[in-house]
C-alpha cells in the first residue's frame, strides 16, 4: 500500500503507528504524531492501523526563537 | 507607585518580562539555568518534521515544568499552515499558547502580516491564546487587537541580526495606541537594547539568539533579565523629557565672585 510520510510518498506493508516509529528507530517520547490530520497520543499508536492512501506526519519539538 | 507590576497575556499573570527562546543553543542542557537565571517564565519552541536519520532530542524534556511554553508556528508560509501547526502543539500537549510566525522572505525573515492577521482570527475563534510576530505597522495592530490577539510582536529588527530596535518609531505609535501588550519581538542583541525597549514602554521583550549564541547563556540571560527590570522601573518613573537647551541639575547662582 502506498502511503504518504511527511511528505514524500512511500510503499509499505501493513503496520501501526507504533511499527512505523520502531521501524525508523525514533525515540516514541520524541515524536509527535499526526495520522491523516489529527494527532494520535502514543497509547494508541499500537492500536492504530495505517491504511492505503493515509497522510502521517512525524514531527518532533525543536529549539526555536 | 503601586507595586504589582504583573504582564497578563489572556488570563494568565506572568512576573517576569522577559521572554525567551530555545533556538540555537550550543547545548540544550543550558536552558534550564539559563531560565533559573533570567527569571524567564515564557519560552519558545517549534516543531519540525524528524528528518530520517536525524537525531531527535526532545526540546520538551529541557524545559522545566514550571515554565509557560509558547510554540511558534516557525516553517509556515500562508496562514492555513500556520493554522495547522498550532493545532498540531495545542494537541501534543503544549497548551494554549502560540506564537504565530508566517514567513516567505527567507533572506530578512519578515513576517507576512496578512496571513499572519488571517491566522490569528481563526485561532482566537478556536480559543488560542494568540501571539502575532509582526512587521510594524499601526493599522494591523488595531486589527489583531479587535481579532482578539493576547498581544502584539513588532520585530525590532530581523530575526537574529543584533540591530535593536531599528523600527522604533512605530513601536512607539503602537505602544501608544493599543490597549493589548506590546512584546518586542527580534533583533535585540544586547541587555541596552532590552532596556531600551522597556523604557519605550513595551510590555516585555523576547530574546533567544542573543542569549542563545552568548558564549555565557545563562550570565547573558541574567544580563538580560536586570536590563529588562532596569527599563520597566525607569518607566514607570516616568522619566523626564528630552530637550535640546540644557537644565541645569546644580545651582547656578554667582558663587566666589563679586
Amino acid at each position: 500500500m502506498e502511503i504518504k510520510i511527511n511528505g514524500e510518498i512511500l510503499t509499505l506493508s501493513p503496520s501501526t503507528l507504533m511499527d512505523l516509529v520502531r521501524h525508523r528507530g525514533l525515540d516514541p517520547g520524541s515524536v509527535v504524531m499526526e495520522h491523516n490530520l489529527k494527532v494520535i497520543d502514543q497509547a494508541a499508536w499500537e492500536t492504530t492501523q495505517i491504511n492505503h492512501g493515509d497522510t502521517i506526519e512525524l514531527l518532533s519539538f525543536v529549539g526555536g526563537g | 507607585m503601586e507595586t504589582s507590576d504583573k504582564l497578563i497575556l489572556g488570563k494568565r499573570e506572568f512576573s517576569s518580562r522577559l521572554l525567551t527562546g530555545t533556538g540555537k543553543f550550543a547545548s540544550n542542557e543550558l536552558i534550564p539555568p539559563m531560565l533559573e537565571a533570567s527569571g524567564s517564565e515564557i519560552i519558545t519552541v517549534a516543531l519540525r518534521r524528524i528528518d530520517q536519520g536525524a537525531g531527535d532530542d526532545n526540546i520538551l524534556k529541557h524545559i522545566p515544568k514550571q515554565t509557560t511554553l509558547l510554540p511558534n508556528t516557525s516553517g509556515a508560509r500562508t496562514a492555513e499552515e500556520a493554522v495547522r501547526i498550532a493545532r498540531i502543539a495545542r494537541q501534543a500537549g503544549c497548551g494554549d499558547f502560540i506564537k504565530i510566525e508566517v514567513i516567505t522572505d527567507m533572506r530578512y525573515l519578515m513576517p507576512d502580516n496578512q496571513e499572519t492577521l488571517k491566522a490569528t482570527q481563526i485561532l482566537v475563534q478556536e480559543g488560542f491564546i494568540v501571539l502575532p510576530y509582526v512587521m510594524p505597522d499601526l493599522t494591523l495592530s488595531y486589527r489583531l487587537q479587535d481579532a482578539g490577539a493576547a498581544a502584539v510582536m513588532p520585530l525590532g529588527s530581523p530575526i537574529g541580526s543584533n540591530q535593536g530596535i531599528l523600527t522604533r518609531p512605530i513601536i512607539e505609535l503602537i505602544i501608544d495606541s493599543i490597549e493589548i501588550p506590546v512584546i518586542v519581538d527580534a533583533g535585540i542583541g544586547k541587555p541596552s537594547q532590552a532596556a531600551e525597549a522597556m523604557e519605550m514602554g513595551a510590555d516585555a521583550v523576547l530574546v533567544n539568539t542573543a542569549i542563545a549564541t552568548s558564549e555565557d547563556p545563562v550570565t547573558a540571560g541574567a544580563a538580560f533579565s536586570m536590563a529588562v527590570k532596569a527599563g520597566r522601573m525607569a518607566y514607570r518613573t516616568e522619566m523626564g523629557p528630552e530637550s535640546i537647551q540644557a537644565n541645569a541639575s546644580s545651582p547656578l547662582t554667582g558663587f566666589l565672585r563679586g
